[in-house]
Formats: structure tokens, sequence, C-alpha cells
């Protein structure tokens, strides 16, 4: 009995060695909506403490990827993985694994703004009520407010409905809501593609802090953007070879090595398509 | 070239000259759209007429007799004087009651299965159709219904009786405005609610629910509002009675067989109280109109 548990101990402290600096390993090897395959041979590692960028045309499979990082694909009825993404050395679609669960340590923010209709403060103190945290709610509110660059604007109307604020805002109060529970990792799909430039900046900042204590992953149109916040980027691209239209990674790794020294012949010709 | 467009694209330009900006009542369009509102505030006081008729005729006739006593009394013998109407006034809130109480959770669920959990399943295709054609189902039929299965079984006519039947024509409404609700809610905030780590019912719970309440309040009212006034489910199923309601299980007095039965009367008392119960049945009916406008407009 002890020895068993002996083991179990040991096995999880060898998973966590092999994870080493790595947050999540995806290894995905297909990614099917019904029979459709939408993403092919996918292999990224997001590094814990690091901005991992996810970049590539339309509809290459980034939102995809990132959203099959912490389970939100499930709710897709049709949707099906084939492969593994490790969190922290679990398999995250592993037997005995809850998805719930999964998304309490993977926040996510989404490329829409979708606040609750509820006060502002309960938007930011959702999550915190949802994990049953009894410590001071109102000071991790003001710090997840502050950190989203959002507490000026909106701390005479904590009361207010989330929805009456402006989209920009919305987006930063979505980025609160995901920062008070304070995340392993988070993941943003194109939080910035409703904001004007100065909340992008904000944003950005955000990012930039957010990294000391935090793992994100972020999915950006802005190749700007990527070479500003992002430490590793990950190039995707389509190939219309096999019929569909199916997604892969074209190539992972540095951020000033992908955008100056591409590897691969498809990073070069999408980067020069969009810096001419 | 760039001078031969322009001079091609400037003479229109020109003769259209300095733009007059000023309201003209003699231009085609003004007068028309004058006229038609003329036309549309006309048809819409003919419309209102009856309505204010109505009104006007209840609370002429009705208002006469408002006091203390129409609440507090019991109705009067024949011959009698005064009296008032108050066991009917709680009789049908009673009635309402029961009904709401078995409607709404009945109708809040099959909304919830319908409009959120399963909407595309056999099941919801169902409760669909049934909310659907029970919408349109007679409501003495309802009456006839709850007589057969309830009021024989039970062998008296009973305020149970009433409200069940009362039941049947408040669920589709229920039903159907909580359906609607529930799809209201936009699928991003219930992702939203996914991704912070909700399970599915605490998405229902703590977010479907209170976001689509505005919603479904506005089908609970218009529901009791409508229920109010039924008379012809109550004929068979709650009677009529000239006393307090003392138990669930004994005839019960409602306002709208109230009218019914003292309207016929050939006494002047007993017409008049008719003219009260009917004035107090509107006023109630109203409130609840209101109520659910009132929560339609509230901001989801
Ligand atoms: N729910 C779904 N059901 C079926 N197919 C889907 C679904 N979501 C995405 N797809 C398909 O999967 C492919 C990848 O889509 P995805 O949204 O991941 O692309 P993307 O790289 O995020 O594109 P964009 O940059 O435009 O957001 C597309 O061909 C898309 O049509
Ligand atoms: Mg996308």
């Amino acid at each position: 009995m002890s020895m068993e548990m002996e083991m179990n101990k040991l096995e999880a402290t060898a998973a966590q060695q092999a994870a080493g600096d790595v947050a999540i390993g995806a290894n995905i090897d297909k990614i099917y909506y019904g029979d459709f395959l939408a993403v092919r041979d996918a292999a990224v590692d997001i590094e814990k403490g690091k901005i991992t960028g996810f970049i590539g045309p339309s509809g290459c499979g980034k939102s995809t990827v990132l959203r099959s990082l912490n389970r939100m694909n499930d709710l897709i009825p049709i949707f099906r993985l084939e492969g593994h993404v490790h969190f922290l050395g679990q398999d995250v679609y592993g037997k005995n694994v809850d998805p719930v669960v999964v998304r309490r340590h993977i926040g996510m923010v989404f490329q829409q703004p979708n606040p609750f209709s509820m006060s502002i403060f309960e938007n930011v103190a959702f999550g915190l009520r949802l994990n049953g945290f009894k410590g001071d709610i109102s000071g991790r509110v003001e710090k997840a407010l502050r950190r989203a660059a959002l507490w000026n604007e909106v701390k005479d109307k904590l009361k207010q409905n989330g929805l009456s604020l402006s989209g920009g805002q919305q987006q930063r109060l979505c980025i609160a809501r995901a920062i008070a529970t304070e995340p392993t990792v988070l993941l943003m799909d194109e939080p910035c593609s409703a904001l004007d430039p100065i909340a992008t900046r904000q944003i950005e900042e955000l990012m930039l802090q957010l990294k000391k204590d935090y793992t994100v992953a972020i999915v950006t149109h802005n190749m700007q953007q990527a070479i500003r916040v992002a430490d590793k980027t990950a190039f995707f691209s389509v190939d219309m070879t096999q019929g569909g239209r199916t997604g892969f990674l074209v190539e992972v790794g540095d951020t000033k090595q992908v955008f100056e020294n591409p590897k691969e012949n498809l990073t070069k010709e999408y980067l020069s398509g969009e810096f001419s | 070239m760039s001078t031969t467009e322009q001079t091609t694209m400037n003479p229109e330009v020109v003769a259209l000259g300095d733009p007059d900006l000023s309201f003209s009542f003699g231009e085609r369009r003004t007068l028309m759209n004058f006229l038609q509102t003329v036309t549309l505030w006309i048809l819409a006081g003919i419309a209102a007429i009856p309505l204010i008729s109505v009104l006007w005729m209840l609370i002429s006739r009705g208002g006469l007799r408002i006091s203390t006593a129409i609440f507090t009394e019991l109705p009067p013998a024949p011959f009698e004087q005064g009296g008032g109407i108050g066991n009917a006034i709680v009789g049908t809130l009673v009635m309402v009651a029961i009904a709401s109480l078995i409607s709404i959770p009945i109708g809040i669920l099959g909304g919830l299965y319908t409009g959120l959990l399963n909407p595309d399943s056999r099941i919801s295709a169902l409760i669909r159709f049934v909310g659907k054609v029970l919408t349109g189902f007679p409501s003495i039929l309802s009456g006839v219904f709850v007589y057969a299965w309830l009021v024989i079984v039970m062998k008296t006519y009973s305020a149970i009786a009433g409200g069940v039947s009362l039941s049947i024509l408040m669920l589709p409404t229920v039903l159907l405005t909580a359906e609607q609700a529930f799809r209201m809610v936009p699928q991003r905030m219930k992702d939203a609610a996914y991704g912070m780590g909700c399970n599915s019912t605490q998405v229902a719970t703590k977010i479907v629910l209170p976001t689509a309440l505005p919603g479904v309040m506005t089908g609970v009212m218009l529901a009791v509002a409508g229920a109010s006034g039924e008379s012809a489910p109550l004929l068979f199923t709650a009677l009529f009675s000239n006393y307090w309601i003392g138990s669930f299980t004994e005839p019960t007095a409602s306002l709208s067989i109230l009218i019914y039965n003292f309207s016929a009367m050939p006494y002047e008392n007993q017409i008049e109280l008719a003219w009260t119960a009917s004035l107090v049945l509107v006023l109630i009916v109203l409130v609840f109109n209101i109520l659910s406008r009132s929560f339609g407009t509230r901001r989801v």
C-alpha cells in the first residue's frame, strides 16, 4: 500500500521533471470537426513564464489548437482530437480528467468580449466565488481590475452592469475576470481585435507584466503585436492538397528567430507578404 | 484625364445649386408624411374607442361601490343590501396561486430543457409541439378535462381543481416564453462561463437563469394575468361559494364566476357588485400586465 504510494509519488515527480519548463506540451496529431480534418501535426510547447504567440492565415486552426489546450472544444459535439496535451505533466485528455477542473487552471480570454450580465464587481468576483475563495474578494477584484488597466475607469461604478461598458472596456473586464483567479496559464484568442491602439498597448503591457507570474498563449493577427510581446512564436498554415483545408504547424521557435530568420519557406513567404 | 472627369461630373452638382435645407410644407414627400401620420392617429383612436369605453363604463359603474366593505364582506343574498366580493377576490388569488405553483416550475424546467439543455432532441420537439397546441386549447375544455379527472375522482368541486385547470392554460405561455428567454442568452456568455470552469449545471444556474430571468418573468406575469380573468375553466372545477374559502377541497368563489352569476340576476345590488367585481378583475389583470412590461424592458 505505502509502497504503491511511494511509487506514485516517484512517478509524479518524474513526470514533472520531464515537463521541465513546459506548462503545456501539446502533441496534436489530428483534430476533426465531424469528418472534416481541421488541424494536423501540431506539436507546440507552451513554456512557463513566457508568452507564446500563434500566428498564421485565417482558418489555419489557431483558435482550434488554442481551445483544445483547456478542452474548450469539448463543448462542440463534433470535435475529436487525436494526440495528447500535457498540462504540468498530466494528460489533459486522460481518462480520469475532468475538463471543468482543467478550465479552472487554464483560463481563457475570447476574441469577442463576453462579460456576464451582472455588475462589474460580480463579473470579476465570479471565478473567485465559483472556486469557493474565502479571502478578501474586494481586494482581489481591485487588483485584477488594476492589472487589466481598467480600475481607474470603473472604480466609481462597480455596481453597474458589465454590459454597459464600451467594447474595449468589456474586453479588459474579461481579462480581469480571467486573471482574478490567478490561473496557471492564460489563453487569449485575439484579445485585442476589438480594441483601439491605446487599449491594445495597455493589454500588451499587461501581458508583459503577467508573464512574471503566469504563462500566456496568445493568438494574434497583428505581426507587430507578436514581435512586441511574444517570446516564442508558432506559425501555422493551411494546405489545400487533401481536399479540405487542413491547418498545420509550420514552425515554432524564438520570436526573433522566426521573424528574422525563418527555417521554413512557407514562413518566409507569409511574413514577406505581411510586411510588404 | 482628371479634368475631363471633373467636367463630366460637375454639372449635376452645380445644377443643384446651394442646398436649401429649410423645411417646406409644399413638398410632396412632406405632405404625404403628414397625411399618413394623421391617418394613423385617427385609426389608432378608432381602435382605442372600445377599450376606452369599456374602461370608462367599468370605472363609472363599478367605481360607485368601491369601499373597504367590497374587500372585507361576503356577497349579499337576494334582496339584501350592501355586501362585498371579498371571498371572490381571495378565491381568484388562491386559485391563480395554485395554478402558478404548478405551471411556473414545470414551465420553466420545460423551457430550460427545450431552450438550453437539449434543444435539438425529439423530446424537445414534442414538448414544443404540445406547448403550441395547448396555446390554442379552448379554455372550457381545460375545465371539462379537470372535471373528468379531478372533480369526479375527488367527488367535490374545489380550489385545487380550479387551480389545476388554470395551470393548464398558463403552462404554454410560461413554457414558450421561458424557452425563448433561455435561447436569447448569447452563446458567448455561456462559453465564458464554461471557460471560467463552470459545469453545465453551474452555467444554467449562475448564468443562463439570472440572465434570462426578466424574459421568464414577462411570460409568467402574462400567464398570471391571463389566468386571473378566466371563467370557463372554473365553471366546471371550482364552481362558486358564498362563503370565505375554508379549505382547498371545497367549492371556491372567483371574481369571474361572480360576475357571470350576479350580472344575470334581477337585483340592482348584485348587478352593481358585478360591475365592481369587473373593475377589480381588470385592475388585477392590469397590474400583472404592467409588471410583465416592466420586466420586459429591463436590460438583459
Ligand atoms: N465549431 C466548428 N465546427 C466545424 N468546423 C469548425 C468549427 N470551428 C472551426 N472550424 C473549422 O476549423 C478550421 C480552423 O478554424 P479556426 O477557427 O481554428 O481558425 P483560425 O486560425 O482561428 O482562423 P481565424 O484567424 O480566422 O480566427 C476552419 O476551417 C473552420 O471552418
Ligand atoms: Mg480564430
